[in-house]
């Protein structure tokens, strides 16, 4: 399979970003009052480039990632999407959710992806078999005539993850999608999902709160501090996939001290 | 089946006059010949039809509402007050005031059903709408879905569970209310649909017809229960979204 590979070759070709975050500044209003839930990030992605958020609970990881799909409106600083700016929600950022409920329960596996297709413009007979494409590519061949209610809940990420592969977007953005799993399935998935974008070159922005899931998955890692919560650094990962390497070590040390957490193992960090 | 021979032995053991209870068999003759002579039968079609207008102008105003209330804040807090003060008003109380307004007509019939059915149907929808999980609509809006396609395609099927109990509660007020409204009628000499039927059976002591007009009442609810369980076997039982939102959030309530 050869999926999305003009795209971008095209736009790796040549050095613009693929998403510019400038100097984002994002609040929640809470009983008419502007609460500051990210003061100041920055931070550019690049065609084809897995990018991690890492910061600790509540230092704006999702929220700057709904800013980026259009869900919430930057009260400063600019998002700018393929030199597109002040976005609504389209399916060009195809978002892949934490919660398991993100499937549509009365549509089958197979329709979830399918009618993904078809709103956003894919005749019937394309759509069909495009998402029988990223259904097998997902493992999920046998499961396609089943209801979400009848999936174990990795196989409902699995089914997330095809359906916002399929829709050919821009770019995708996961927020803690394994984030509800047990360990096994989650590093399974992160496996999954390393050789899918190894393969297809697709563009990413991965929020996490794994050191661990960081390294293995990015190319390059934005750490949030909390509150008031601000870009710490961003950390170039790419070569650090190999959990035994000297350099994955080293830099698991590094991540460890900016978040503070050095005697903890990532591996028990504590998911929402 | 045990019920129909205690019944029958009752009647005949007791030997417990006619004018009072009909025996089994009896009843089963009325209602075979109230069916083939078409009187049970164009009685059954009219009740049924003003029920259905009066469902259907419910059901309408309820999605109304509730849509407008969805939308809007103030909308919310009408529709809150308005059901909080109409709903536990058995319908039939309004009856004399759309008599007053309609006439002895038809129309008034439908708007007594149409009130009757349209505030649990706005209760339960509301509250469908209320609870569609927040990740679902953000799904929606990620495909580019707005407007009457997010209503149609995920609010809707999201909030099917409480829609199908709406409607069923609806339902189950409006058929009461009808039956009611109809011996009311029948009392002041206008209508013709199966309260008429009863009351009027009851007025020339033709006994075995008024429990025939009786055990149609209950077959059709029967036959209305089992509908509801089929539709919602095929699909939110099937789909797994039967569970919390099973309980009606209606009050019962009896008319
Ligand atoms: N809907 C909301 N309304 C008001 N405040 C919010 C809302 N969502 C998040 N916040 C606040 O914004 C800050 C950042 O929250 P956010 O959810 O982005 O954190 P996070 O890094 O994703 O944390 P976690 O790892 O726990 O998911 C927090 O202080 C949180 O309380
Ligand atoms: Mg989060």
């Amino acid at each position: 399979m050869s999926e999305r590979l003009p795209k971008t070759n095209q736009a790796t070709s040549s050095r613009e970003p693929l998403l510019a975050v400038d100097h984002v500044q994002i609040g929640y209003n809470v009983d008419k009052k502007l609460n500051i839930a990210v003061r100041d990030a920055s931070f550019e992605i690049f065609a084809g480039e897995k990018m991690m958020l890492l910061g600790p609970s509540g230092s704006g990881k999702s929220t700057i990632l709904k800013a980026v799909a259009g869900f919430l409106k930057p009260v400063g600083g600019r998002i700018v999407i393929a030199g597109r700016e002040s976005l609504e929600p389209e399916p060009d950022r195809a978002v892949v959710f934490q919660e398991f409920d993100q499937l549509f329960p009365w549509r089958t596996v197979e329709d979830n992806v399918a009618y993904s297709l078809r709103v956003t413009g894919r005749d019937k007979r394309e759509a069909a078999a495009t998402a029988k494409r990223y259904i097998e590519m997902m493992g999920l061949s046998l499961a396609a005539d089943r209801y979400p209610h009848q999936l174990s809940g990795g196989m409902k990420q699995r089914v997330a993850i095809a359906r916002a592969l399929a829709l050919d977007p821009l770019m995708l953005l996961m927020d803690e999608p394994f984030g509800s799993l047990d360990a096994q399935t989650r590093s399974r998935l992160q496996r999954e999902v390393h050789e899918i974008s190894e393969r297809t070159h697709v563009t990413i922005l991965f929020v996490t709160h794994s050191i661990q899931e960081a390294l293995f998955l990015g190319d390059r890692v934005v750490v949030l501090a909390d509150a008031p919560s601000h870009v710490q650094e961003i950390v170039d990962v790419s070569g650090a996939d190999d959990p035994d390497s000297e350099e994955f070590i080293t830099l698991r040390r590094h991540l460890r001290q900016l978040l503070a957490e050095d005697e903890q193992d990532v591996h028990h960090a504590v998911f929402e | 089946m045990v019920f129909v021979g205690i019944w029958q032995a009752y009647v005949s053991l007791f030997d417990v006059s006619p004018l009072l209870v009909a025996s089994p068999l009896d009843v089963g003759d009325s209602f075979i010949a109230g069916w083939t002579s078409g009187e049970l039968a164009s009685a059954t079609l009219l009740t049924l039809k003003i029920l259905g207008m009066g469902m259907a102008f419910g059901m309408t105003a309820a999605a109304v509402f509730t849509t407008v209330a969805t939308w809007t804040r103030i909308g919310e807090d009408v529709l809150v007050l308005l059901t909080s003060m109409l709903n536990p008003l058995p319908s039939i109380a309004i009856l004399p005031l759309a008599i007053l307004w309609f006439g002895l007509s038809s129309t008034a019939l439908v708007v007594v059903i149409a009130n009757a059915v349209t505030w649990p149907i706005a209760i339960n929808l509301s509250m469908g709408f209320r609870t569609v999980p927040s990740t679902l609509l953000m799904v929606g809006r990620n495909l580019g879905l707005r407007g009457a396609r997010m209503v149609k395609d995920v609010l809707m099927p999201a909030a099917l569970p409480h829609i199908i109990s709406g409607v069923k509660t609806g339902w189950a007020f409006g058929w009461r209310t009808i039956i009611a409204a109809e011996l009311v009628f029948g009392v002041a000499g206008g209508g013709g649909g199966l309260g008429f039927f009863i009351n009027e059976s009851r007025y020339f002591l033709r006994v075995p017809d008024v429990f025939a007009g009786l055990v149609t009442i209950a077959l059709i609810g029967i036959a209305l229960e089992t509908l509801f369980n089929l539709i919602e076997k095929k699909t939110v039982i099937k789909w797994g979204m039967k569970g919390e939102a099973e309980t009606d959030t209606t009050p019962a309530r009896s008319q």
